[in-house]
């Protein structure tokens, strides 16, 4: 009796949780994948299966060779680079100089506006001849700049604007991990004679590892998933030449209405990600020190 | 066994909330919204819904803004595909094949049978009801209806020694024009262009087809199954965008619709080609002398028709049927289109509202205001097929990359003729 009810509740229990993330995770997935091997159908065009003639245009594909160009010149340059950028801060931030306080406010400023906002802000600034940044070039005597409107500039400053947003937060995950640096061991080094680089490069540093593998991974996944400021400043122009993988997963599957082609890049997109976090995981995990 | 319990009571449930919804009021409406202008659209889009439910205590009405008209369309398709659309919408006219594919929308001659109907969809200028018809049936109303027009800095040609009532009329003309126009500064970087036509995403590709217009083709045709990318007036409009850049009147690389009416305000450029949408935003904030022309022509004047219409969704009840056309009734009526019009700039849809006192004391103040329909004598429709998005996406990628200077025209538009081709295949 007593076995029995608790089978039931356990049961029940386990239905609640499993059928949410079938429900969202699960089932969209592989509808996803069911979706990709069919054609978009509608009142005037019936749909059918197509087997790999969507995995086909993928290949042919001119746009999308293009979109996965720049998002691999987005990951590689905004990861590392707000990475650097936050523990710079953070060290800054952590130093005993005057106006940390004021530091820290306007290092995470950035984080706290929501990216809508941010990208409105950066449109500004970035607007030929009207902008602050044109009017700093001006003050220089150079030519204005349209930012968003050259194919060789527009990815550049989306890259600069993710930067931006990016490294505050990842700055207080840095501090956090900094402020947990035992002063004992530096306080050992520097009875040993070890200069402050030092200090840092072998004390400091490995110490920071499983902040910096927590840190990656959550910015490699803003790499690809955060794409509000490209929708708001560029929609993936000038020529796509701003574009990412998902903001043209949604441009194909919303704008365009193609849902059996937003599906098969959707595959595609989810098979990369995988890839590349089993990769990061290996690559970092190897010489992590948890406390 | 309580799992069948539940599903009883809930069904229970459903059944006597819609007994609810359908005793409390005639209808419920839910009306979604775009807006593509700089203009206090959202406040004037409100005051005219309110006016109409107070009018009419029986219905109720919520305005929704949705964004730009991508994404309102985004949004009404979507909310129709998840079966609650709004049972109205200001939607992009060049969508009209988009929704009749989706099978979203309502033929509104359907609903607006009597005489006294008919009477009223013919009143509307028949060049909006180009794009707002198809195999017969009347699908949309228009509303915020506009073609471009040339709007110039009447200082600035004064200053550059030009007369200020004598706009270009023709390319030669603007490109003339244009170099006396842009000021450069003791280190040769340009402080004022000539002109700045929109060139980047839909604006850009809106703005183009007028190009076309007036060498004297369409990019589209009423079939919506016919994308014509590669002929000659296609190759000689984009060699026009070339041009510009090339002779300095107008700043190379692609330029945004969002920004151009900010440059034009703030000088630094001294025309624009803009919707007539702008025309009361520009009216508010400039503080200069301006004017407004026809937008200067390859072989003669020509424009894109633009804008939204309203539509009717087809997953509605009669009785919301019914409050959505008495709505749309009474939005483009002589008195509220008069508001929206003076309010915006757009061109209201039919003659009877030009003939109010309100639209006379007005064009008497801003002769501007009439320039775009004057225009619409020798405008034609926008842009408009079978899958619109995916199909004007191969135009706009053709005109982005030779205007960034990453292709050679002739060859960009095969490509995109070649892409457009292929997509409407399917539909012929």
């Amino acid at each position: 009796m007593n076995m029995k009810l608790s089978f039931r509740l356990a049961l029940i229990m386990l239905v609640i949780p499993c059928s949410l993330l079938v429900t969202f995770t699960h089932y969209p997935a592989i509808q996803a994948m069911i979706n990709s091997f069919w054609n978009n159908g509608s009142s005037r065009r019936p749909s059918r299966f197509v087997g790999t003639d969507n995995y086909l245009t993928l290949i042919e594909d001119d746009r999308l060779m293009q979109v996965l160009f720049n998002s691999t010149i987005y990951a590689i340059g905004t990861i590392p680079l707000a990475i650097g950028l936050a523990i710079g801060m953070a060290l800054l931030v952590n130093s005993r100089l005057p106006g940390t306080a004021l530091m820290r406010l306007s290092f995470f400023m950035p984080t706290m506006l929501p990216m809508i906002a941010v990208a409105n802000i950066w449109l500004f600034f970035y607007a030929p001849g009207i902008g602050l940044a044109s009017q700093i070039l001006e003050i220089f005597g150079l030519p204005s700049i349209n930012f968003l409107g050259r194919t060789d500039t527009s990815l550049a400053s989306m890259m600069f604007v993710a930067v931006w947003k990016e490294a505050g937060l990842f700055m207080i995950f840095y501090l956090a991990a900094l402020q947990a640096v035992p002063t004992n061991l530096k306080d050992a080094a520097r009875l040993e004679g070890a200069s402050s680089g030092r200090v840092f490069l072998d004390i400091v540093l490995p110490l920071l590892r499983p902040t910096t593998i927590f840190v990656a991974v959550n910015a490699l996944i803003n790499a690809f998933r955060l794409v509000d400021h490209v929708i708001v400043m560029t929609e993936g122009g000038p020529n796509n030449s701003s574009s990412l993988l998902l903001y043209y997963i949604y441009e194909v599957t919303f704008r365009q209405r193609d849902f059996a082609y937003g599906a098969t890049l959707t595959v595609l997109m989810v098979f990369t990600l995988g890839l590349l976090a089993i990769a990061q995981f290996w690559l970092l995990n190897r010489k992590a020190h948890y406390q | 066994m309580t799992l069948s319990k539940l599903y009883a009571t809930m069904m229970n449930a459903t059944a006597l909330s819609v007994a609810i919804a359908g005793s409390v009021s005639a209808a419920d409406l839910e009306f979604y919204f775009p807006v593509g202008v700089n203009a206090p659209a959202v406040e004037t889009i409100q005051a005219l819904t309110d006016e109409w439910a107070t009018a009419n205590p029986q219905h109720t009405v919520k305005a929704v803004y949705a964004g730009n008209y991508e994404d309102t369309t985004t949004k009404a398709l979507t909310a129709a595909n998840a079966g609650q659309p709004p049972q109205v919408a200001v939607l992009l006219s060049i969508d009209l094949f988009t929704l009749i594919e989706e099978d979203v929308i309502l033929p509104i001659s359907d609903i607006a049978n009597t005489e006294e109907d008919k009477e009223w969809i013919s009143g509307f200028y028949p060049g909006f009801m180009k794009d707002a018809q198809f195999e017969g049936k009347t699908y949309a109303i228009p509303f915020q209806r506009s073609t471009p027009v040339f709007y110039y800095n009447k200082d600035a040609f004064r200053e550059a020694g030009l007369d200020p009532e004598a706009p270009p009329k023709t390319w030669d003309e603007m490109i003339e024009v244009g170099k006396a126009l842009t000021v450069k500064d003791d280190s040769g970087n340009v402080k004022r262009w000539g002109t700045r036509i929109p060139t980047l995403g839909l604006g850009g590709a809106w703005l183009f087809g007028g190009l076309v217009v007036s060498k004297g083709d369409v990019l589209t045709t009423e079939t919506g199954t016919e994308a014509r990318m590669d002929t000659p007036a296609t190759l000689a409009s984009l060699e026009f965008l070339l041009r510009l850049a090339e002779e300095e009147v107008m700043a190379p690389g692609g330029i945004t619709w969002g920004d151009t009416p900010k440059a034009f305000l703030e000088g630094q450029t001294a025309s624009m080609w803009t919707s007539t949408g702008n025309l009361a935003f520009v009216e508010k904030n400039a503080e200069f002398d301006w004017g407004v022309g026809f937008l200067p022509g390859g072989d003669g004047p020509g424009a894109p028709i633009g804008g939204g219409n309203f539509y009717i969704m087809q997953d509605t009840t009669d009785e919301e049927r019914a409050a959505a056309l008495s709505f749309i009734k009474f939005m483009t009526s002589p008195k509220s289109a008069a508001k929206w019009s003076m309010a915006t700039g757009y061109v209201a849809p039919r003659p009877d509202t030009w003939e109010t006192p309100e639209m006379k004391a007005y064009t008497k103040r801003l002769p501007q205001a009439l320039v775009a329909l004057d225009q619409l004598a020798y405008a034609e429709r926008e842009f408009a097929t079978f899958q619109r998005a995916k199909v004007t996406q191969y135009l706009v990628d053709a005109i982005e990359s030779v205007v960034t200077g990453n292709a050679n025209p002739a060859e960009a538009l095969s490509k995109a003729q070649k892409g457009a081709d292929k997509v409407l295949s399917d539909y012929k």
